[in-house]
């Protein structure tokens, strides 16, 4: 497996404020790389430093084993989508496609042919002559793509292309943005506080916070091994309870919640008894109404507050007896749930293995 | 508006197809625009004026580009308004006050020879007044503002990523001016030009003063024949022919940049 992107102990601060912070990763040639984090994580600065954009404090970045300090943005085998695309509006279509070549000062009959094939690939033959205030806002999107596929870079960079656009353009471009990667085999680095285009779109995803990677790893491992609290609060929906520990061994711990229910979990490490933890539930691990001959399940009542009606992402909105915090639980719409009224008192279960238990520090 | 300007222009034009002989007989006649072309000192002054005013607007072009861009994209904009404000300074007394404050530095005994001398550079003081050059620092200086302006606010509304992705995509600065700032810039570029050049084009005071007789401005000579000979039918003929002129060029700019006069003028 070649390496296309290596960061090694990048940091970057502007003033007092430190955006990026000794963050280190490698991107392996022809994967699709996503790094996920709210808005102010430091990954468009990330982004910026790669593309040449912005020069890192300290730290090295090498693109096909070539270190990229102090080559200016221009000379760099990658290219940058940016946020709002960045098309330039004085040119049509082809123009912008060919600026890239002309710069490189490839022949016209070269250009032309280059253009042509990469407008067929994002499925926009014939659009050459076009205005780009002609354009919907999907195929502007394609254009801006073209317009960096063409020049057939190391590394594509984008910087959330596609929060710009409306709901259902955007689970379209998810899907066909993953289709084209597969089929042009380019490295893609993406960025995104979006977690689901992360989730669906990438072989690994690097999870930011406050200027440093807290996870890389693949979809999966993120949503079910997650490895701090903020990665599992922030990947997916997650219930949060605090509590002490009161047994526990490598494997398993018995956690009493502040307001006094016992729970087993399953723990990734040995914590000592009174050490105070932070155990994270999805909403799907919670059973409704579980079957009582599953005996190794843990038990409890609640009262719903709410349904949540949205489809196939349905919830409830609960809150246990005796506490007055809020849980999400999943209601699978197979319409055996259909009799769940408000304030019903019902008894959820989870099982141990579906825990995600953190020491709070 | 028709009070102001038009009634007194028709009055212009009438006149200037007046001719009155020497016994004082006035008849129509288009002797005053044939003298025009008769008197080599008037159309030579003519072009002469029309060359320079071309001049002064690209060197004014050529600095005011680099100064929009650096207050609309370089400096942190806190600094912006301030920046703008120190350019409309000098424009805060009249343009009399200014161009004697230049003639006040560059005058045979004005405070730059007098520098020069006490570091040794030169020998003996030299008149920088009187030349063509002086008269053009001159023009340009009065009509920087009037450049500035129009390209800070095209360059505002510039996206930085669009420079940022022609860098990106390969581009070298020169490119990057050439192919993305001066096209976003041109109805800017354009609606400051046709500004400066008809300013310059009808400017008297700076020629006047900074020029003195060695470069004559073509107002200088509509300004003699109304005042120095008495004689305004020759003066509108002139008048008009400027007209003309200022016209036809704005016009040929507006074509050669493929601009729209509405859209420039907005």
């Amino acid at each position: 497996m070649q390496i296309a992107l290596s960061v090694k102990q990048v940091t970057k601060a502007f003033d007092d404020f430190v955006a990026v912070n000794n963050v280190s990763f490698d991107v392996a040639d022809g994967s699709f790389f996503s790094i996920l984090g709210p808005s102010g994580c430091g990954k468009t600065t990330l982004l910026r430093m790669i593309a040449g954009l912005t020069e890192p404090a300290s730290g090295t970045i090498e693109i096909r084993g070539k270190s990229m300090l102090g080559i200016s943005p221009n000379k760099r085998p990658v290219n940058l989508i940016f946020q709002h695309l960045a098309l330039f509006p004085m040119m049509n279509v082809g123009e912008n496609i060919a600026f890239g070549l002309r710069r490189r000062g490839e022949t016209k009959a070269i250009i032309n042919k280059k253009v042509k094939t990469i407008l067929e690939r994002v499925d926009l033959a014939g659009f050459d002559s076009k205005k780009i205030d002609q354009l919907s806002g999907g195929q502007k999107q394609r254009v801006a793509i073209a317009r960096c596929l063409v020049l057939e870079p190391a590394v594509l960079l984008l910087d959330e292309p596609l929060g710009a656009l409306d709901l259902k353009l955007r689970e379209q471009m998810k899907v066909e943005l993953k289709k084209l990667q597969a089929k042009v085999g380019t490295t893609f680095v993406y960025i995104t506080h979006d977690q689901s285009e992360a989730l669906v779109m990438s072989d690994q995803v690097a999870v930011m916070n406050q200027g440093v990677f807290e996870q890389i790893d693949t979809p999966q491992n993120l949503y079910n091994h997650p490895e701090t609290p903020f990665v599992a609060q922030f990947v997916g929906d997650n219930n949060a309870w605090s509590g002490r520990i009161r047994k526990c061994d490598d494997k398993t711990a018995e956690i009493e919640t502040a307001e006094g229910t016992r729970f087993h979990t399953k723990v990734r490490v040995m914590l000592k008894p009174g050490a105070e933890v932070d155990l994270f539930l999805r909403p799907e691990a919670m059973l409704i109404q579980p079957d009582p001959s599953l005996t190794r399940l843990n038990r409890f009542e609640v009262i719903v507050k709410d349904l949540l009606f949205d489809g196939a992402n349905s919830r409830l909105l609960a809150h246990p007896l005796h506490a007055d915090m809020e849980l999400l639980i999943a209601l699978p719409q197979t319409r055996q749930y259909d009799y769940i009224q408000k304030n019903d008192k019902i008894e959820i279960g989870w099982d141990e293995k579906s825990g995600i238990c953190f020491p709070r520090n | 508006m028709f009070l102001l300007i038009v009634l007194p222009h028709i009055d212009l034009l009438i006149m200037s197809f007046r001719y009155e002989d020497f016994d004082g007989q006035v008849s129509w006649s288009f002797k005053n625009y044939l003298n025009f072309f008769k008197e080599p000192i008037y159309w030579l002054t003519f072009v002469r004026t029309a060359i320079y005013s071309i001049l002064v607007t690209f060197l004014t072009f050529v600095i005011a580009l680099p100064v929009a861009f650096y207050i609309t994209k370089v400096v942190n904009p806190k600094y912006q308004g301030f920046l703008l404000v120190l350019l409309l300074l000098p424009f805060w007394v009249s343009e009399l006050v200014r161009v004697y404050g230049w003639m006040i530095l560059l005058r045979e005994s004005g405070v730059i020879n007098h520098f020069l001398l006490k570091l040794g550079i030169l020998n003996q003081p030299i008149e920088m007044l009187y030349r063509d050059a002086t008269m053009i620092l001159g023009l340009v200086y009065t009509s920087m503002l009037f450049m500035v302006v129009p390209i800070t606010s095209v360059l505002d509304s510039l996206d930085n990523s669009l420079i940022e992705a022609a860098y990106d995509l390969g581009a070298n600065m020169w490119t990057i001016l050439f192919k993305i700032i001066i096209p976003h810039a041109t109805p800017g570029i354009v609606s400051g030009s046709i500004v400066v050049f008809m300013l310059t084009l009808g400017n008297y005071l700076t020629p006047n003063l900074m020029g003195g007789k060695n470069s004559l401005w073509f107002t200088e000579q509509i300004y003699n024949q109304f005042i120095a000979s008495f004689n305004w039918n020759q003066g509108s003929a002139f008048g008009f022919l400027l007209l003309v002129l200022s016209s036809i060029l704005v016009w040929l700019g507006l074509k050669l940049t493929r601009q729209d006069l509405k859209k420039v003028v907005q």
